[in-house]
């Protein structure tokens, strides 16, 4: 695969690109010399199968993003933003190089398949994910609250929820 | 995938308890009416709750074991209890107050976290740093994984029952750590490396104190090594107890010693250079075995390569500014606020409003004395970041401990915590 490397080295950052290059059948982007693949919902699996295969074995992290107050941010050329995102940074240990996955999801029906089958080593970032951003990652062996108590409701990291406060009394020190 | 890969990454799997909070918390309720005690106790498997006050445990852990006697079975570790939601905080502050926050989540390396948020920023804005701001960043982050591996060796060592080791780690430490106060006003959380530089130049006589630290150390490390590492007791705890093998610990994201023990040479400073690292000599420390003492030696031997860093930074520490001088992101020098009335505002203006970043995002990522530590940045092109998320070394290291206790003794349970060296604070977050 050192050739698919060669040829995103050599790819146009993400907004003059004139032919779209791909890899693994998906759009590719190029972000400050960090590839970066954009796969629907449905070829999620697919492709992070296909990582692995290619010589991707570690999951350095999965994490979301909430973009309800960024709706209009450039993702990849025909690829619509969605509400939320699912990113996934890879790492190659051999070929010392890095792939960032990043998945659109909507608001309405926030779930995707869970990578635990091919990287075990996904499931606490994915808990977290899901517990704080109320992303449900469908097949995952123990999909809990990680971080938050269990019976919290709510999901702390979404924009639409509050950064809270707790009211406190400051008092005079005695003797002052 | 072969299949031996396949079973590889099986295996560690099959080591965690399944199990929510509230079960694992109900099947561990001892009652007071002795009826509730199973008939015969001691036939099947016991769950028991270690944590969340266990002293061995780092901070605030608690780990759901099932006890077959003193072997432990499947177990979960169950974290939360140090989360105050840092990354939702990260979103209401600027990218200049950015440093204050994340450097509160890993206490024992506070500048590493500054470290990895401050080279996410400015890969945004595309600043670059001065040379000098550079080689400060690696003296104080190499210092500062000196005195992370030291605290690890005086809570390893008492976790192990090496009292004394607990003494004369913190000692040590301590030594570093004065150092640090006298370069960042503060002993830890120093907010010190901020966008576009460092936030203050070394004091005067800084080489004087760095050569103290490298003149002492030398002496101290033997002496740990008298204290621990040839000793017959200190072997039998530690040798062969949590085994891991290398596609184990990739399958599991484990990172950092725990994946070097195993004897996978993967360190970012060499792998994926940051900062001067190439620019520098050292020897990646890797270990055979994968097992607890390994941990132990890598850590113990990294203070040695670190040392050698420090005293190359030493030698070649550039002359020049200490920050960019990019007036986007760098305030104006103090003489010019008593003489203009822009720069007062200027400086005004970029303490309150702070500065605009491109929008995009970006990963980032640099070695922790716990491993892969990454910054997930993204921008919408304000002045505060969209979504802060840190790839926080301890927090995917954690799930190894499942598979590392697995069929070990429950004394062992403590010695391979205290190996994966978890902080707290940066699991929880």
């Amino acid at each position: 695969m050192a050739d698919e490397g060669v040829a995103a080295d050599d790819a146009a950052p993400a907004t003059e690109i004139a032919e779209q290059p791909t890899m693994f059948g998906v759009p590719c982007t190029d972000e400050r010399g960090q590839r970066v693949l954009h796969p629907s919902r449905d070829e999620y699996l697919d492709v992070l199968g296909m990582a692995a295969a290619d010589g991707f074995e570690l999951c350095v992290d999965v994490c979301a993003v909430d973009g309800l107050t960024n709706g209009g941010r450039a993702v990849a050329p025909g690829i619509e933003p969605e509400r939320f995102e699912v990113v996934v940074n890879l790492l190659d240990l051999r070929g010392r190089r890095r792939l960032r996955i990043r998945t659109q999801v909507p608001a309405d029906d926030p779930q995707v398949s869970s990578a635990v089958g091919l990287y075990p080593g996904a499931e606490a970032p994915e808990r977290e994910a899901a517990d704080l951003f109320g992303i449900s990652f469908s097949d995952h062996p123990d999909p809990s609250r990680i971080l938050m108590p269990p019976d919290w409701e709510g999901h702390p990291l979404r924009k639409d929820y509050a950064i809270g406060a707790i009211p406190v009394q400051f008092k005079a020190v005695e003797g002052r | 995938m072969s299949t031996a890969t396949v079973a590889a990454i099986r295996r560690p799997a099959d080591a965690v308890l399944r199990i929510s909070e509230e079960a694992a918390l109900e099947a561990a309720v001892v009652e007071d009416d002795t009826t509730a005690v199973p008939a015969e106790p001691g036939d099947g498997p016991m769950l028991i709750n270690m944590g969340p006050q266990h002293p061995s445990t780092h901070g605030v852990l608690r780990i759901a074991m099932e006890l077959q006697g003193e072997t432990v079975l499947r177990s979960k570790p169950i974290i939360g209890y140090l989360h105050t939601g840092m990354e939702k905080t990260a979103e209401d502050l600027t990218f200049l107050q950015g440093p204050t926050n994340v450097t509160r989540m890993d206490y024992a390396s506070p500048l590493f976290t500054e470290l990895v948020f401050c080279l996410a920023v400015e890969d945004l804005l595309g600043t670059e740093i001065p040379p000098r701001a550079t080689w400060i960043r690696m003296l104080m982050c190499e210092l500062n994984r000196m005195s992370s591996h030291l605290l690890f060796l005086a809570t390893n060592g008492m976790d192990l029952g090496a009292v004394g080791m607990m003494l004369y780690g913190w000692k040590e430490r301590e030594e570093i750590l004065r150092f640090f106060e006298s370069v960042t006003g503060l002993r830890m959380n120093h907010n010190y490396i901020r966008p576009g530089g460092v936030a203050a130049d070394l004091p005067d006589g800084w080489q004087d104190d760095v050569e103290h630290i490298l003149t002492v150390l030398p002496d101290r490390l033997e002496q740990f090594d008298t204290l621990m590492t040839g000793q017959p007791i200190w072997r039998d705890r530690t040798q062969g107890v949590g085994v891991i093998t290398a596609d184990e610990a990739i399958a599991m994201s484990a990172t950092g010693p725990l994946l070097r023990s195993t004897g996978e040479a993967w360190d970012l400073r060499r792998t994926m250079p940051y900062l001067a690292y190439d620019e520098v000599d050292f020897d990646v420390v890797v270990g055979a075995y994968g097992d607890t003492f390994d941990r132990y030696s890598i850590r113990l031997n990294e203070i040695r390569e670190s040392m050698r860093i420090v005293a190359q930074c030493l030698d070649k520490m550039p002359k020049g500014p200490y920050r960019s001088e990019d007036r986007k992101v760098t305030p104006p020098p103090r003489a010019r606020i008593d003489e203009s009335m822009e720069a007062l505002i200027h400086h005004f203006k970029i303490f309150t409003e702070g500065f605009r970043v491109p929008p995009g995002e970006t990963y980032v990522a640099v070695e922790s004395p716990r491993g892969e530590l990454g910054c997930y940045l993204v921008s919408d092109g304000g002045p505060k970041p969209q979504r802060v998320h840190i790839r926080a070394p301890s927090f995917v290291n954690l799930q190894s401990l499942p598979h590392l206790m697995y069929g070990g003794l429950l004394a062992d349970a403590i010695a391979i915590i205290s190996s994966v060296d978890p902080i707290m604070g940066e699991v929880d977050r």
